[in-house]
């Protein structure tokens, strides 16, 4: 096989590889009692990482129950999204703070 | 605290000095705009309170919200009282840690006043009232008093402190303890409810 060949052939092999949606990281800033963004449009297997820049302990807490994850002063916190829907959360000491997550199939 | 804070911040000398200084507003505080008993004492129209003034009653204000938590840590056998007391001494902690960092970083000399009195001479009566009580009692009594107490110090600083403030920092940082206490006030609507 000519290099041009391969070099064709491996780019074929990547986009074929490359199609099925990866799982993402979407990122929500903590900063001064905000959640930004307020939505978060994800996927199935995506994952939330949220970002507390705030020296304040927060916590990111779905309305209905389904998940509760803790943000230490300056540290991080992550949830993988398991199920489709929309989930309102707030935040257990400070219950003004409020955001969303809309999880798609 | 408070009292190290002002025996040490409040040499007259000082005082006197900062209330001197050209463009810093009248040293009475117009607080006469406000609702809350508290807030309304020693205010004369037309006055409002200079920064070192607004500092001083903001650290007072968290300090004393301390206090009563502590009190609660000691009295209440309640999971969700004391779990609400914890937060309220580490937020409070934190937002005087940065009031102090920025009082000190821009040489401001919180200064008492009679707004900072009144609010210290109040939260002593409601300690003492609470400290006769138990039990459901005090949780009911300690709690509703905390939505009392946040709605008052964040009408304060709604319609007074942040207003007032000159100093971008200290505005910001003011804004910034604002929403936590209001998520304070809503944190405590939400217990007063369980406690019923």
């Amino acid at each position: 096989m000519k290099p041009g060949r391969i070099g064709l052939a491996a780019f074929v092999a990547f986009g074929l590889l490359s199609v099925p949606v990866q799982a993402e990281t979407i990122q929500v800033i903590v900063d001064k009692l905000v959640f930004a963004p307020v939505d978060v449009n994800a996927k199935v297997g995506d994952t939330v990482e949220w970002v507390n820049k705030d020296a304040f302990a927060h916590t990111a807490t779905a309305t209905n129950g389904d998940w509760n994850v803790t943000l230490a002063p300056k540290q991080n916190g992550q949830l993988v999204l398991k199920k489709p829907g929309t989930t309102d959360y707030f935040c257990k000491f400070h219950p003004n703070m409020k955001g969303r997550v809309i999880v798609v199939p | 605290m408070i009292a190290r804070l002002s025996a040490g911040l409040a040499a007259r000398g000082l005082a006197a000095r900062v209330l001197a200084a050209p463009g810093l507003a009248a040293p009475v505080l117009a607080l006469c705009l406000l609702t809350a008993p508290v807030f309304a004492q020693g205010a004369k129209p037309g006055a409002k309170p200079t920064d070192p003034q607004i500092a001083h009653i903001a650290y007072t204000a968290g300090q004393l919200d301390i206090d009563a938590a502590k009190q609660a840590l000691e009295k209440s056998k309640n999971k969700e009282v004391r779990d609400f007391a914890q937060d309220m001494v580490r937020d409070h902690t934190e937002v005087n840690k940065q009031a102090l960092a920025l009082v000190t970083k821009l040489n401001v000399k919180p200064e008492d006043n009679d707004t900072s009195r009144a609010l210290t001479k109040q939260a002593a009566a409601k300690r003492d009232e609470l400290s006769k009580l138990s039990g459901a009692a005090f949780d009911k009594a300690y709690v509703a008093n905390e939505v009392a107490y946040h709605k008052t110090v964040n009408g304060a600083l709604e319609s007074t402190l942040i207003p007032s403030a000159n100093n971008a920092e200290l505005k910001g940082l003011l804004q910034t303890g604002l929403k936590i206490f209001q998520g304070h006030q809503q944190h405590a609507e939400h217990v007063a409810a369980d406690v019923k």
